[in-house]
């Protein structure tokens, strides 16, 4: 366990010292969001309608951006190479990871929602439902990122590449994150959403630390 | 067959663009078989 | 060990030496692809010489007959690269990884191809060259996980330690595409427009099944000749990788 935490504890003081990168991402985040008006037009109606799509969208490229950070610079010094050969399981390290860049990518995303949800003409309503259905959806993007950043960790310039597979795996994220908030059916597909969407994270969160330690011990052999 | 009726161009349309598709696929697969037996060749390899 | 107690070779061990695999099934190409010319013809003389039009659509069904293979073949093709990846990863076999090399191309011409045919078929029967239906959008996802899949193939230099990792990539998408499928489904469903646009065709007599099933198969012994001649070119590729080296190194073959 001390393991664990340790690695949990060294990401997240190398992600606050590190950088401003977080202000970063945050800022990438808030200015999607902030130039959709300009894109669509400031018409109050329209962008309460997309506000909720918006939202995940600006989410989702936001984690994307936050990708390369994850593994690559512990494989450029070697740390990555330690931790193939340390008794913690690279599964549990992986673990550690999502849980880490989710706190540093998804955590403040959901803390600077309520301004998104301002500027885009929310109503409270919708937007409560938009803060829990990025905590409930947010989690497995994490998960799918991390294991698209580890299937390209020994690529150079994989970092191009990763969004690209993750992408399709994400669709069903965005499919139930923004069905959460504005379902078409009405209120009781919102709950079946929210379901769905909990369900997802539950399992890309238990199995993607698997998926990508096999993925990085086979990039690397 | 001949008169395919009012949405011709349709049908027409997905046939060739199947057909096109076949083509380059079999064209390519048929390329890349021959550059990389040449190569072999080259290289002095006579297994094939 | 006599040579009477030296255990039976099964076929898939004795396919698993690349050299034998190439010298074993060369022989089948010429036969193979015959058959594939005999049946595409067949199927397209059947397809507008031999069927009629549907009552409902017209004419436009005998769009179905190239649309329908193609999104089988898709579909067809990636559970050909999961059981690949299996073997990859689990039996280790020595050619699993090129089976699965071979077919992603292959997949993605296909499911590009029940695109374009499914997009021709909306026009005139729908309306609209694209719809964001179940299916379309579910096929549209494939082809990106097929084209990830050939991307991530080409960033590797060495191939041989790329196979594993497409293997889990090809595993995991695997794994999604029910996902992604119900996924799609239900967004569809949820957003449905007022015109129905359903891919499955007419209700089928027997004279509209025939040029289907032709269609089928002749597309799935193309696809089985491609892959096999693919299949031959990466081998050989592959030697030529190991030859180049060592013509670098200064050895001799």
């Amino acid at each position: 366990m001390s393991g664990f935490l340790g690695i949990v504890r060294r990401d997240l003081r190398l992600a606050l010292t590190g950088g401003g990168e977080m202000m970063t991402l945050l800022l990438f985040f808030v200015i999607v969001g902030a130039i959709t008006p300009f894109a669509v037009g400031p018409d109050q109606a329209l962008l309460a309608r997309i506000a909720p799509g918006i939202v995940w969208i600006a989410a989702f490229l936001a984690m994307l951006l936050g990708l390369d950070r994850l593994l690559r610079p512990d494989r450029e010094d070697g740390t990555l190479a330690l931790y193939r050969l340390a008794d913690l399981p690279m599964a549990a390290i992986i673990a550690a990871k999502v849980i880490v860049y989710w706190l540093t990518s998804a955590l403040p995303l959901i803390v600077a929602s309520p301004f998104l949800a301002l500027i885009l003409a929310m109503d409270a309503e919708a937007f409560w439902r938009t803060m829990v259905s990025l905590l409930l959806g947010t989690p497995a993007l994490a998960a799918f990122g991390t294991f698209g950043a580890a299937v390209t960790v020994a690529i150079r310039r994989g970092g191009l590449l990763a969004p690209i597979l993750i992408a399709p795996l994400c669709v069903p994220v965005l499919i139930f994150g923004v069905g959460a908030i504005a379902p078409m059916g009405g209120p009781d597909q919102a709950q079946a959403a929210m379901l769905l969407l909990a369900a997802l994270s539950l399992m890309a969160v238990a199995l993607a630390p698997f998926a990508a330690a096999l993925a990085i011990d086979w990039g690397e052999e | 067959m001949i008169d395919l009726g009012e949405h011709a161009q349709f049908i027409a349309a997905a046939y060739i663009g199947v057909f096109l598709g076949m083509i380059a696929l079999v064209g390519w697969v048929v390329v890349e078989s021959r550059r990389t037996r040449k190569r072999l060749a080259e290289l002095g390899d006579k297994r094939g | 060990m006599t040579l009477d107690d030296a255990p039976k070779m099964r076929w898939w061990n004795r396919l698993a030496h690349p050299g034998q695999f190439v010298s074993w099934t060369t022989p089948l190409i010429l036969p193979l692809t015959i058959l594939t010319a005999a049946l595409m013809a067949l199927g397209l003389w059947f397809a507008f010489f031999n069927s009629p039009a549907d009552y409902q659509m017209g004419d436009t069904v005998r769009i179905m007959y190239v649309h329908v293979p193609s999104a089988w073949l898709s579909q067809f093709v990636y559970g050909a690269m999961t059981v690949s990846a299996l073997g990859t990863l689990v039996w280790r076999h020595p050619l699993a990884d090129v089976a699965m090399k071979a077919a992603a191309p292959l997949g993605a011409v296909y499911t590009a191809m029940a695109l374009f045919t499914g997009s021709m078929w909306g026009r005139p029967t729908w309306g609209t060259f694209w719809e964001w239906d179940g299916r379309m959008t579910s096929t549209l996802i494939m082809l990106f996980i097929y084209l990830g899949i050939i991307a991530l193939w080409r960033a590797f230099d060495d191939q041989l330690r790329a196979a594993r990792v497409v293997a889990i990539f090809t595993l995991v998408g695997a794994v999604n595409v029910p996902i992604i499928k119900f996924s799609v489904d239900w967004w569809s469903t949820l957003h449905q427009p007022a015109s129905v646009f359903r891919a499955d065709g007419p209700t089928m007599p027997g004279s509209i099944l025939t040029p289907l099933f032709i269609m089928f198969f002749a597309f799935t012994f193309l696809s089985i000749t491609l892959q096999l001649v693919a299949m031959h070119t990466e081998v050989r590729r592959r030697r030529v990788a190991t030859l180049e080296r060592k013509a670098v190194r200064g050895e001799s073959a």
